[in-house]
């Protein structure tokens, strides 16, 4: 590469360039890593803002209430399953739909895709979903985390697209030659080929069931069923630290709050590491899925 | 098509139709049954009735929103939360993306994505955490830094004036560099020869994105710009229903919180309804009127 030569106006973008950059990557992970020195810290100094740079006073406290916890268990433990459970079955609806509909022989595609994209711009709304859903009796139970909207259609056009484009048409036609059916070919032929994909659109729905509060939120009742989120949001927004109940309040609140705070830093770590430590293999195919999605999208 | 070709087709292709049959029947049960159900919003619920035999209504529950003295309210909030997301939280996606663009070291560029993209998959009740313990007054780092520099004591999250700026710059905060991904994957189908022979030209960096890059984004920026108008009054449910307190209620009960109050705790499902609806048929509003509006002014447009 022939070095370009620095004039003033490039010295100067330079430096523009890097300090914008140094900006930009502290105020998104300097948060992050204050979460994980504060959940280690003593919590007084935490709370009194002594603990900026690097933790102080090292203390498990708050991960040791967290892992005696009964409810971060149960939480976890569900959460765990419907993840599991509902991108296997995601996955399992979605691709063979989107081998079909990338099928140019497939007479009804044209009309199937215009119906399903069209799901994307009309809903029942609110109020017509959860009475289905009550009248379906899938209230209270774990299925509502799994079957409902079980095909995103928007992951389904990122999957059509890929197989279009990697599949060319004369694939089947030789293999069909051969006795190949398209079940065989869709398993045998399509599924190998399509590692990045199914990478990318089993992240984004395992993300989603992960982090999906709403549909607890407006289906479950038992505690039985409650996912992580939903314990998260009783220890973290509604104050409801100590399973005991004894939050905030009484003569020792003050106290107690500190206590409950490096708690919620704990349990922040504690129910986004999963998430933390996929992050970084598969981070090089979500442009990839980006990418694919927009070429149609 | 020939008459009867389908039953042809329909046997040749009969591993095909199985393959899809799972998700038809799952999107037609569950988003086409609801769409039917629509029509609740024009009906009396009754328990025994299911969701399409109540009596008729007509307008009822639509003039009863109307005429409700929350209605102006609801109206405001909601227009006012989501405009301010998109007149801020628009561009932000777009100059990440030219930063980003920008940077020449590949292993620099990599660490910046990485961490850009990060914030994105935290849940949102994380998120609102994370705002609830680092903004407290008495206790948060944030409460610190604004008592040292003189800020006194304001809880960010209880005051309503405060409510919006800390909703918006924190969605900012969480989404603005994953959205950025559509952009670079825009940004890297600019056709190389152009900047060489910018370089030739004796244009600078400033000006290559000024003229090449910034133009190269706009096709994206026309279609994103009109999907996110047809948004407008869809703020999302969860992070408002979740930042809302006794204090900012003021300014923070949004369309979609006050119809999951109405409808989910208050079991008023018509009503309910009523309300999710007009809300649709606004967002439908403003998607067509912004459509035709690009296809004059840029000749860009989504349908």
């Amino acid at each position: 590469m022939i070095r370009q030569r620095l004039n003033g106006g490039e010295i100067a973008f330079r430096i523009v360039l890097s300090a914008l950059c140094a900006l930009i990557f502290l105020a998104i992970a300097y948060p992050l890593y204050f979460i994980v020195i504060a959940s280690i810290s003593d919590s007084t100094l935490v709370s009194t803002g002594k603990v900026l740079l690097l933790p102080k006073e090292i203390s498990f406290f708050g991960y040791k209430e967290i892992f005696q916890d009964e409810r971060v268990w149960t939480g976890y433990r569900n959460t765990v399953f419907y993840t599991t459970a509902g991108t296997l079955v995601n996955l399992l609806f979605t691709l063979p739909a989107a081998y079909v509909l990338s099928r140019r022989e497939f007479r009804a595609r044209r009309f199937i895709m215009f119906a399903f994209v069209l799901t994307m711009f009309f809903n029942g709304g609110l109020i017509p979903t959860y009475l289905l859903m009550k009248d379906l009796h899938l209230t209270n139970t774990p299925w509502v985390f799994i079957l409902p909207f079980c095909v995103n259609v928007f992951y389904l056009i990122i999957a059509r697209t890929f197989f279009e484009s990697t599949l060319p048409s004369e694939l089947y036609e030789a293999a069909a030659i051969d006795g190949c059916s398209h079940f065989v070919f869709f398993v045998k032929v399509a599924l190998p080929l399509s590692k990045a994909l199914i990478s990318v659109i089993g992240l984004y729905y395992l993300v989603g069931h992960w982090n999906d509060f709403f549909t607890a939120l407006i289906y479950i009742r038992d505690n039985e069923w409650k996912p992580l989120q939903i314990i998260l949001r009783d220890i973290l927004l509604s104050n409801q630290v100590f399973s005991g109940g004894a939050g905030t309040g009484g003569d020792s609140g003050g106290y107690a709050q500190r206590y409950a705070d490096q708690i919620k830093y704990g349990v922040i770590i504690v129910s986004t590491l999963p998430i933390l430590v996929l992050y970084p293999f598969l981070q090089k195919y979500f442009e990839k899925g980006v990418m694919i999605g927009s070429i149609k999208g | 098509m020939r008459p009867g070709s389908i039953f042809g087709t329909f046997k040749r292709d009969y591993q095909l139709w199985m393959m899809i049959a799972p998700a038809i029947a799952v999107i037609f049960i569950f988003n086409y049954i609801p769409m039917y159900g629509v029509q609740l919003a024009f009906r009396d619920y009754h328990f025994s009735k299911g969701l399409t035999g109540g009596d008729w209504q007509g307008l009822f529950y639509f003039k009863q929103f109307i005429d409700s003295y929350l209605f102006t309210d609801l109206l405001k909030n909601t227009f006012f939360i989501s405009l301010t997301t998109i007149v801020v939280g628009f561009p932000a996606p777009i100059i990440l993306a030219l930063i980003l663009n920008q940077i020449r070291r590949k292993k620099m560029k990599q660490l910046m994505q990485t961490t850009v993209y990060l914030p994105h998959f935290i849940s949102i009740i994380v998120l609102v955490g994370m705002l609830n313990v680092l903004l407290s007054p008495e206790t948060g780092i944030v409460g610190h830094i604004m008592k040292s520099i003189g800020l006194g004591h304001i809880n960010l999250l209880a005051s309503t004036s405060t409510f919006i700026p800390t909703y918006v710059l924190s969605d900012i905060w969480q989404h603005c560099g994953w959205n950025s991904i559509i952009y670079l994957a825009a940004l890297s189908t600019v056709d190389p020869q152009l900047y060489d022979s910018a370089k030739i030209d004796g244009a600078g960096r400033w000006q290559t994105i000024r003229y090449i890059d910034f133009p190269a984004l706009v096709p994206t920026i026309v279609i994103l710009f009109i999907l996110s108008m047809g948004n407008i009054l869809s703020t999302g449910f969860e992070k408002i229903f979740l930042m809302q307190n006794a204090l900012n209620l003021p300014v923070s009960e949004v369309i979609a919180t006050y119809v999951y109050k109405i409808g989910i705790i208050s079991n008023q499902f018509s009503y309910a309804s009523a309300i999710g609806l007009f809300n649709t048929l606004v967002n439908f509003i403003f998607l067509f009127a912004m459509n035709a509006i690009s296809k004059r002014v840029s000749n860009t447009s989504l349908f």
